[in-house]
């Protein structure tokens, strides 16, 4: 290093420290001197190993005794499946006293006079160093690496290339991403079902300031048809009842339907169901990540993480006076990806 | 000789024939190991890793990974007839109709979280005594490799069962990977083999969690060993401990008692855990489906702060040019983890080149001595604790009556302002306790005994620190800060100092510009006979039968 430096090089013994004592004396313990207390130390030490042996046949003897299903009420803990808290309890004071007894084995009766052990400077002498940087030398000539470049060049041609097949080998693993984040079921006309009946929804089924969970119907044969969950990670709405009066804007005019209006479900953050409302405010709220949206105002963020408000889905009544979509989503649902824009 | 000795010894000979076994045993056996309660933090983390590897074969023989979906009719009659994967159905039905089997998902799923806690705090014990120092700085970023695996391990298994929480965490997990510019949804599709959740992504995390995950610790794991077992294991100063020796006890038979007894301490707390406490509930919270969630969803502890960012990020967004690029998930999910922990890396290599020190450090640092560090150490804690916060801010809010935007903006304030904050107290507070330990060694300690002397004056009596303390208060040592000279050389010309000289001494400078003085060895020795002196005057002062000093 230059003038501006101050390397600390090796040197042995720059921990020596002219202050310190050597080790300090050995006390004994007990056991060491008397007897008796050594004596009671290895009756300790067999107790603890009699305990683990018991507690295993105690395990043997739970796992025949207790169902799998018989459930124990204990004070504080409540009621627990009686095969795993007495399976647990006698293996786990088995595992722990081999454990204690070992270590009070050790403690009471192995010697614990502490000893020293010199250690050595880990780097090779120089000999070594340079016997080994001649050694290398010498190979590399030998070899021909550095005088032969085209060898030398190609093989770097073939290393910088071997990963390519094995990288070409992964393309395979999924799909491309085409429309497929930009696509739901939602079409023109679709109607919009419950969650949970799976029967379509007239307008008179959404108490006012209620919420209902949706997604669109026959979406259940497409789910059997691919045997996946995949339309239903895009597809739920909520639907939701508000005065007329109360909306201040939507996404689109006349998108919704006598008050009732239809969001995505799929939070803009990073996709969680959004799912706790707040009536009074007609705040949507998603619990992973606390997005907040406003339904009532074309479903704009008030509040948390994501960036953009919740998709709205044009809604309107079939001739059946059923609730329906108007058509599909305007922008694709959940979270944001590059190729969005 | 004893028939246990013979028989171990015949062992040992038919392997030398062999393999030329007895040199490395002879050298071994007798190996020394310091003795500290703060070197068995990394101990906890392996014997958890050790309980995971027995606990997940036992699961693996009864966990279907596979997406395919079922009707549930079984045992837990809550879910009949209810739709579900056959990975959570397994996960229902070893919990429910295997004997036993609760008991072991529990001790892997408790086991776990001690694994990633157990390397957190190693980690801590490692970095405030400076046990990182040459020669330890591969493996630190060894530790480093095993801290980050068992992060990624863990929310692998807790991904596995198909449950409402898991299914949403990597609902998450796909969420962030679209946001990443360019390849985002490419990743997001080859990994869950097409749209999200599909029916591929359940096998292949398996096999990521079971095998290529596990290898790879373990692989580190025998690296890390095989290091600490070559460079010996750092010690802390006291009595006879020097930078050129090891004191403590052998590995056999004291260390393999004490060792692989407290194996199965870990192990049979872990087990008696189990037993107590349930953990991960998954019946209850039903099976994935991506149209449900349920309110103060958490994740396992170690995510909570990477959870945390993610709630605190403002939601900035940028589209341009028919681009998104979602900086609101970016920054928090890839850009911060990523930043923390090339930073947790780099760490001893940037130390190094500051202090400039190449020579090798066994004797371990106490925090104290170096202020700076400490501070460092610290203000990341707090850094990472108020992430932590905010992956609860929810919680905190519901269960204290708080509202969460208040939360939020604290903690998004707290989270510039605390970090800086918490290192200038912490280096005050080490400043403070190596001024402590330097009163003590040159004025001993107070006895906290008054005496009046015939004069009338009242002294309190001082004495000297016992040797054994006094080993502990002089260990270490000061660094000199980097002093650069640039004004104008005898000929009126400036130097050119180079831009990493000038880096490198601002912090230095930065280390060390402020430190207590220590105390010399021949001031100590002064002080140390004008104590001698100064008890002799008193004692000649004193009527005889009250110079013992009593204590108060």
């Amino acid at each position: 290093m230059s003038g501006t430096g101050h390397d600390l090089e090796h040197s042995g013994g720059h921990g020596e420290n002219p202050l310190a004592p050597g080790l300090p004396e050995h006390t004994p313990r007990r056991a060491d001197v008397d007897p008796r207390a050594a004596r009671r130390a290895e009756r300790q030490v067999a107790t603890l190993f009699g305990v683990a042996a018991l507690a295993f046949i105690g395990f043997v003897i739970a796992y025949v005794a207790f169902p799998v299903d018989h459930v124990t009420t204990v004070p504080v803990l409540g009621a627990v499946s009686s095969s795993n808290l007495f399976l647990g309890l006698t293996l786990g004071i088995g595992i722990f006293c081999i454990g204690a007894g070992a270590i009070h084995w050790a403690k009471k009766l192995m010697p614990d006079v502490e000893e020293v052990s010199e250690r050595h400077e880990l780097r090779g002498s120089d000999e070594d160093r340079a016997a080994s940087a001649s050694e290398f030398g010498r190979g590399t000539a030998e070899s021909g690496f550095t005088t032969r470049p085209i060898i030398r060049r190609t093989l770097l041609a073939a290393m910088v290339l071997l990963p390519v097949p094995l990288v070409v080998l992964l393309r395979d693993l999924g799909p491309l991403p085409e429309q497929k984040l930009r696509t739901t079921l939602w079409a023109k006309g679709t109607r919009i079902v419950s969650d949970v009946t799976l029967q379509p929804i007239k307008p008179g089924d959404i108490p006012p300031g209620g919420l209902i969970s949706c997604v669109p119907e026959g979406l259940d044969k497409v789910e059997e048809e691919q045997g996946n969950l995949n339309a239903r990670a895009k597809a739920p709405i909520v639907l939701v009842r508000m005065r007329p009066d109360q909306i201040r804007s939507e996404q689109g005019k006349n998108w919704d339907y006598e008050g009732i209006l239809a969001y995505s479900k799929i939070c803009t953050h990073v996709g969680c169901p959004t799912a706790l409302y707040e009536q009074q405010t007609h705040h949507l709220l998603c619990p992973c990540h606390q997005s907040t949206f406003d339904l009532a105002d074309s479903g704009n963020v008030v509040f948390g993480p994501a960036a953009r408000r919740m998709p709205q889905l044009a809604i309107t009544v079939d001739a059946d006076g059923y609730l329906v979509a108007q058509g599909p989503f305007t922008q694709p649902i959940g979270p944001s990806f590059w190729e969005r824009g | 000789m004893s028939a246990v000795t013979k028989a171990a010894v015949a062992t040992s000979d038919y392997l030398d024939d062999r393999l030329g076994s007895t040199k490395w045993l002879k050298k071994n056996l007798g190996k020394i190991f310091p003795d500290h309660w703060s070197f068995m933090l990394g101990e906890v983390a392996l014997y958890s890793f050790i309980v995971l590897l027995l606990t997940g074969v036992y699961l693996s023989l009864f966990f279907v990974p596979s997406q395919t979906e079922v009707v549930y009719n079984g045992s837990y009659t809550m879910l009949d007839g209810i739709k579900m994967s056959e990975a959570y159905k397994s996960t229902i039905d070893l919990s429910f109709d295997v004997r036993g089997g609760l008991l072991m998902r529990q001790i892997h799923h408790w086991a776990a979280l001690l694994f990633v806690a157990a390397i957190t705090v190693h980690l801590f014990r490692v970095f405030f005594t400076g046990a990182f120092r040459k020669p330890r700085e591969l493996n630190w970023l060894v530790g480093v490799g095993l801290l980050t695996m068992g992060i990624f391990e863990g929310f692998a298994g807790y991904s596995l069962p198909d449950d409402l929480l898991s299914g949403t965490g990597l609902r998450i997990a796909e969420g962030i990977m679209q946001s990443l510019p360019l390849v985002g949804t490419y990743m997001a599709m080859f990994v869950f083999g097409g749209q999200f959740p599909g029916t591929a992504f359940i096998p292949r995390l398996y096999i990521v969690h079971v095998l290529l995950i596990p290898g790879i610790i373990l692989a580190l794991i025998t690296a890390h060993l095989m290091m600490v077992w070559y460079q010996k294991h750092t010690q802390y100063p006291g009595p006879g401990r020097t930078n050129d020796n090891v004191v403590g006890f052998r590995l056999f038979p004291i260390y393999t008692a004490k060792a692989g007894g407290f194996f199965f301490i870990v192990f049979g707390l872990t087990v008696l855990l189990s037993a107590l406490f349930q953990i991960n509930p998954v019946w209850m919270f039903g099976p994935y489906t991506p149209t449900e969630i349920t309110a103060g969803s958490q994740p396992d502890w170690y995510i909570g702060w990477m959870d945390g960012a993610l709630r605190l990020m403002p939601n900035w967004e940028i589209t341009a040019w028919g681009h998104t690029l979602s900086l609101n998930v970016m920054i928090p999910a890839m850009i911060i983890p990523g930043i923390l922990f090339t930073i947790l890396g780099l760490y001893p290599f940037l130390e190094a080149w500051v202090t400039g020190d190449k020579r090798e450090h066994h004797l371990l640092d106490r925090p104290r001595n170096a202020p700076v560090r400490t501070g460092i150490g610290v203000m990341a804690i707090t850094f990472y604790v108020l992430l932590w916060i905010g992956g609860g801010n929810d919680i905190i809010a519901t269960q204290f009556d708080m509202s969460i935007n208040e939360i939020t903006w604290t903690l998004r304030i707290l989270l510039f302002v605390a970090p800086p904050i918490a290192f200038l107290i912490t280096r005050r507070i080490a400043l403070a306790l190596q001024r402590r330990d330097r009163e003590k060694l040159l004025h001993g300690y107070e006895t906290g005994t008054v005496l009046q002397l015939p004069s009338g004056e009242f002294i309190e009596v001082h004495a000297p620190v016992s040797p054994q303390e006094r080993a502990v208060l002089t260990a270490g040592e000061s660094y000199a800060p980097v002093v650069i000279d640039d004004g104008p050389d005898e000929n009126g010309v400036t130097p050119k100092i180079p831009f990493g000289a000038r880096t490198r001494a601002k912090l230095s400078r930065f280390y060390f510009g402020e430190q207590v003085e220590r105390p010399t060895q021949a001031e100590i020795e002064a002080a140390e006979h004008h104590a001698h002196e100064l008890a002799d005057s008193q004692q000649a002062q004193i009527p005889s039968g009250s110079q013992e000093p009593s204590q108060h």
